[in-house]
């Protein structure tokens, strides 16, 4: 079984080095070929895994000694368990799906190979990130993650926007993880391990300010990864990347790393259920928050981006309340649908030459029949509509809520379903209903090519049949993590709730299509609603991104400038400029010493003999006057 | 007059100081050999004279030293000084440039 652990590892990673052999060379397809069949090896080697993992073992094994001086032993170990082969079956599925659709979407693209080897090394990054045993290995995967995810955003480096968005990402990150890094310190000062199963056995023993701030620590580095508020600018910028990578990154893998992170630390989370509840509060808030800043966003991808942002927020209320089999379930449902619906978005954008304002598409049910399908089933799905995965998922998380007490969290969260409903299928009407506004723009679109659609479709079964999984995944997971069963007090109110919020959702859904699939003219700007305040403030996202401008960014600015103006320049530079001319001058000034001139050079030996010979001298002299 | 220790030592500075100062002044290349010359011969007295002084003959075996390597390095000199008069027919030092750095 070690075998196959090495081999889903680091397959992505042999992936990504054989495209970085052609990185700099035009578009050769086999990269991509390759890329894929590799990424499909490792998911192979993880369903193998997952067999073997449910059959009650586990797979831990040391590939090497990373790290070993005095009482700190850091090995490079890595362990299958049954939170880890979750993760690696999540990933793995949708990096596979991701990489043969990116053979199709990245096919006109002059970065092709390099593009490859991007996505792979992110793969390979966030195996680490899974599989580690050790928090040292989780940073470095974490780390790894961010890096290529900056790659990626930042892919068309020639566009500004998009250069910026990664420089965002990245720093935003750099943030947060300063906040991981002092958990982890914390972690290692107080049990003397990072090895995860010493940690979790010790934890207990700590005092309880210090289980605290560890918690406090890591969820900040959660944060980052996973664009909680206030760290959340930075996802929906990142849609200035290539489409696939919005798919796999922004919606299946690394965002979801946070909740993972809150997910296999739950031993230090149960400890500290005061945490927990904020956890969950902000997430129930960035859920609510996040979808009020998608109903009236006009870009497609910032939309969907929105709505991982919050369902990211769903997962943390689930995470937050102790239900982390719950949170881990939705994690791995919403990859399924959220991935299909990013792909189904590129298709579009392909069709549309890019353009980005679904008030600018409609009707395109008609040429784009599969990617239609498919988006619609995906928005199904996300809306948590009977029998889809979503409703499995989002459901027992309002559940969660309902059965913990916590009533608000849970209006929230119902309010959120509703909106999710609501957004998703504006978009859906907007796109593939109505008029055919694109028209008026001389656009004319086509399907995608036909192996693409294929790719996607594993993502569809999955999205409409994940559910079905539940009771498997939750006898697999509960091994593990903590198997608190959640029902619902009375058979009456379970079918109260969950009737009423499928109707609460099937209504938004109907208001949707009512309101928008009939559309025909694209907004200017004009209208009453788009003057109202309520609509500026949400399509601004709630000045949030002009507020960190102008309070971070502008005054640091200012002071890099000062930095720059008054000490770089003038005293560092000053310094090293001044140590070089000083050094110039004299070579320049001594050079007439070399003119040739046997004559001169003698008259230039004489003088170092009288010189040394008066240095003698007066050591000579010196030295007796103290001997004396 | 006894001539003392300190005579010869005179001697050998003054004949020193000669030295140096056809070393730097002379433009002729055979009169920087006669200033060589008087500059190691300086220095033999200086041998001789504190070898006597002193009751030590290592002193003496270094003149006799300096004055085989000082025959030697006239021989090698005068045999250069010779091969460029020839090429160019001067022999003065302010022309002999072609190592100007």
């Amino acid at each position: 079984m070690e075998l196959y652990l090495y081999i889903a590892l680091f397959a992505p990673l042999v992936g990504s080095l054989y495209a970085s052999l052609f990185g700099g060379s035009p578009k050769s397809q086999h990269v991509g070929i390759v890329a894929s069949g590799l990424l499909f090896t490792s998911f192979v080697s993880s369903a193998l895994l997952l067999s073997y993992v449910m059959g009650g073992h586990t797979v831990h094994v040391e590939l090497m000694t990373w790290m070993e001086t005095g009482d700190l032993y850091i090995p490079f170990g890595f362990v299958v368990d049954q939170v880890s082969v979750v993760m690696m079956m999540v990933v793995t599925i949708v990096s596979t799906v991701v990489h043969i659709y990116s053979i199709g979407y990245m096919d006109h693209d002059k970065g092709f190979n390099r593009f490859f080897s991007w996505l792979s090394a992110f793969v390979f990054s966030m195996m680490v990130l899974v599989m580690s045993d050790n928090f040292a290995g989780l940073f470095i995967g974490w780390e790894g993650v961010g890096l290529c995810s900056w790659g990626l955003i930042g892919f068309w480096y020639q566009k500004e926007s998009a250069t910026w968005a990664a420089n965002e990402a990245f720093i935003m990150n750099r943030i947060a993880d300063l906040g991981m890094l002092i958990g982890i310190f914390l972690i290692y000062w107080n049990t003397g391990s990072l090895q995860y199963d010493v940690v979790f056995s010790e934890i207990g023993n700590l005092p309880l300010v210090v289980t605290t701030w560890i918690g406090i620590f890591l969820f900040i580095g959660a944060m980052g990864k996973s664009a909680q508020f206030p760290l959340h600018t930075w996802l929906a910028d990142a849609m200035e990347g290539p489409t696939p990578v919005s798919a796999l990154i922004h919606a299946a893998t690394m965002v979801t790393a946070g909740v993972y992170l809150v997910v296999r630390a739950n031993p230090i989370y149960d400890l500290i259920p005061n945490v927990g509840i904020f956890i969950a509060s902000l997430g129930a808030f960035v859920a609510l928050f996040a979808a009020s800043m998608a109903l009236v966003n006009r870009d497609m991808k910032r939309i969907i981006a929105y709505s991982t942002l919050s369902q990211l927020g769903y997962m943390f209320v689930a995470a937050g309340l102790g239900a982390y089999w719950v949170a881990l379930f939705h994690l791995m449902a919403h990859a399924f649908f959220k991935a299909l619906l990013f792909l189904g978005a590129g298709n579009v954008m392909h069709a549309m030459h890019d353009e980005l304002d679904p008030f600018k598409m409609g009707g395109l049910r008609k040429v784009m029949k599969g990617t239609f399908i498919m988006m619609t089933l995906a928005s199904v799905a996300l809306a948590g509509i009977y029998p889809f995965a979503g409703f499995f998922s989002k459901d027992l998380i309002l559940e969660v809520g309902f059965v913990e007490h916590h009533y608000v969290i849970y209006t929230v969260l119902l309010l959120t379903a509703g909106l999710t409903a609501f957004y998703s299928f504006r978009l859906v009407a907007l796109i593939f209903h109505g008029e055919e506004r694109y028209k008026l723009f001389g656009i004319h679109p086509h399907e995608a090519y036909k192996f693409m659609l294929v790719a996607m479709s594993p993502l569809l079964l999955l999205a409409i049949i994940a559910g079905s999984f539940k009771m498997t995944y939750y006898q697999l997971v509960t091994s593990l993590l903590p198997d608190t069963q959640y029902h619902v007090h009375g058979e009456m109110t379970y079918w109260i709730m969950t009737i009423g919020t499928q109707l609460f959702v099937i209504a938004a859904i109907v208001f949707a299509y009512k309101k928008y699939s009939n559309w025909n003219s694209v907004p200017d700007g004009s209208s009453k609603l788009e003057n109202s305040f309520g609509y500026k403030l949400l399509s601004n996202q709630y000045y949030i991104p002009k507020f960190y401008e102008e309070v971070f960014s502008k005054p640091y600015l200012e002071l890099s400038r000062i930095a720059w103006k008054q000490f770089d320049l003038k005293i560092v530079d000053a310094t090293v400029d001044s140590i070089a001319n000083a050094i110039y001058k004299t070579g320049e000034n001594t050079r007439d010493i070399q003119n040739g001139n046997l004559s001169t050079m003698l008259r230039w030996m004489v003088i170092g003999l009288v010189v040394l010979v008066s240095l003698a001298l007066a050591f000579t002299v010196g030295y007796n006057a103290v001997g004396a | 007059m006894e001539i003392t220790l300190t005579h010869y030592l005179v001697l050998s500075t003054i004949l020193f100081a000669i030295g140096l100062i056809g070393v730097m002044r002379r433009k002729n290349l055979l009169m920087l050999f006669f200033a060589t010359e008087i500059l190691l011969n300086a220095t033999n007295i200086a041998f001789a004279a504190i070898s006597y002084y002193i009751g030590d003959l290592s002193g003496q075996m270094f003149a006799f030293f300096i004055i085989a390597i000082a025959a030697s390095e006239v021989a090698i000199g005068l045999g250069l000084l010779i091969v460029w008069y020839k090429r160019t027919g001067k022999i003065d030092l302010d022309q002999m440039n072609s190592m100007r750095g």
